[in-house]
């Protein structure tokens, strides 16, 4: 069970944003195409640095604490999950943030919609 | 490079990212710091379980050394640029494909506003009128 530590760090983080999704309507996992895109440049950019750090062995991974199954160059699976599940958990706080407080990030589809200037 | 000098230039990056490369300026936005607390917060607390547990290890010889809830603070700024990149990419993309939001600030638009004062007329004048309060309501 042990080895299953990191993926059940993993596992909390999406099951504990998930009622963000069911209920604030944060309307993330229901925008897949926006949302794969919008995780993409942070998955790639930080993977590279993970394994630069790998490879440096600027960090480790105990390997009793994880499944052992390695990615190209020594990259843990949960290490992939988490450039994944950690920009996603990003999105849908703030995503929830938005929806309960109303404050805009503009991208609102109204362009003129927040004049008055004190909205920021 | 260190741990250290590697997560400033993330952070750094990711500064950029949001005000020069795409333009979205959440770091200037109420919602993007209030949603950062909270994330920072979460963050803490997994990544306080990992180091705590020592499921990831450092080189202490890459970092300062101080730490916050087990991590090196270096995690810190590593967490800011994962989240500052991500988000500021999210907001962009939903800025696709609807009216130019920041007019103003685009090289396209102000050679359009560049050709119209070029070529003045009554039907220029009257829209350059009329958009003035617009724009300088639309520029965040």
């Amino acid at each position: 069970m042990a080895r299953l530590t990191y993926l059940a760090v993993l596992a909390g983080c999406l099951l504990g944003t998930l009622p963000l999704e069911l209920w604030l309507r944060t309307r993330v996992y229901a925008r897949p195409r926006r949302w794969l895109l919008a995780v993409a440049p942070a998955f790639v950019l930080f993977t590279a640095w993970d394994l630069y750090a790998i490879a440096r062995r600027h960090w480790w991974y105990d390997p009793r604490q994880t499944t052992g199954v390695l990615l190209p160059g020594r990259l843990p699976l949960e290490e992939a999950l988490f450039f994944l599940v950690v920009p996603t958990c990003a999105i849908l706080a703030f995503e929830a943030v938005r929806a309960v407080l109303g404050w805009p990030a503009g991208d609102e589809p109204d362009a003129d919609g927040d004049c008055g200037g004190g909205t920021r | 490079m260190t741990y250290t000098q590697l997560a400033l230039l993330a952070a750094v990056a990711a500064v950029l990212a949001d005000t020069v490369l795409l333009r979205t300026r959440l770091l200037g936005r109420r919602l993007f710091w209030t949603a950062y607390a909270i994330v920072l917060g979460f963050q803490l607390v997994t990544n306080g379980i990992l180091a705590g547990r020592h499921v990831v290890s450092y080189d202490p010889a890459v970092i300062l050394g101080p730490r916050l809830c087990f991590a090196p603070v270096e995690d810190l700024l590593f967490g800011f640029a994962m989240v500052t990149l991500t988000l500021s990419t999210w907001v962009r993309l939903g800025q696709r494909g609807r009216p130019v939001r920041n007019a103003g600030h685009s090289r396209s638009a102000r050679r359009r506003a560049a050709a119209a004062r070029a070529r003045p007329g009554p039907t220029t004048a009257s829209r350059r009128a009329s958009g003035t309060d617009t724009r300088r309501s639309s520029t965040r």
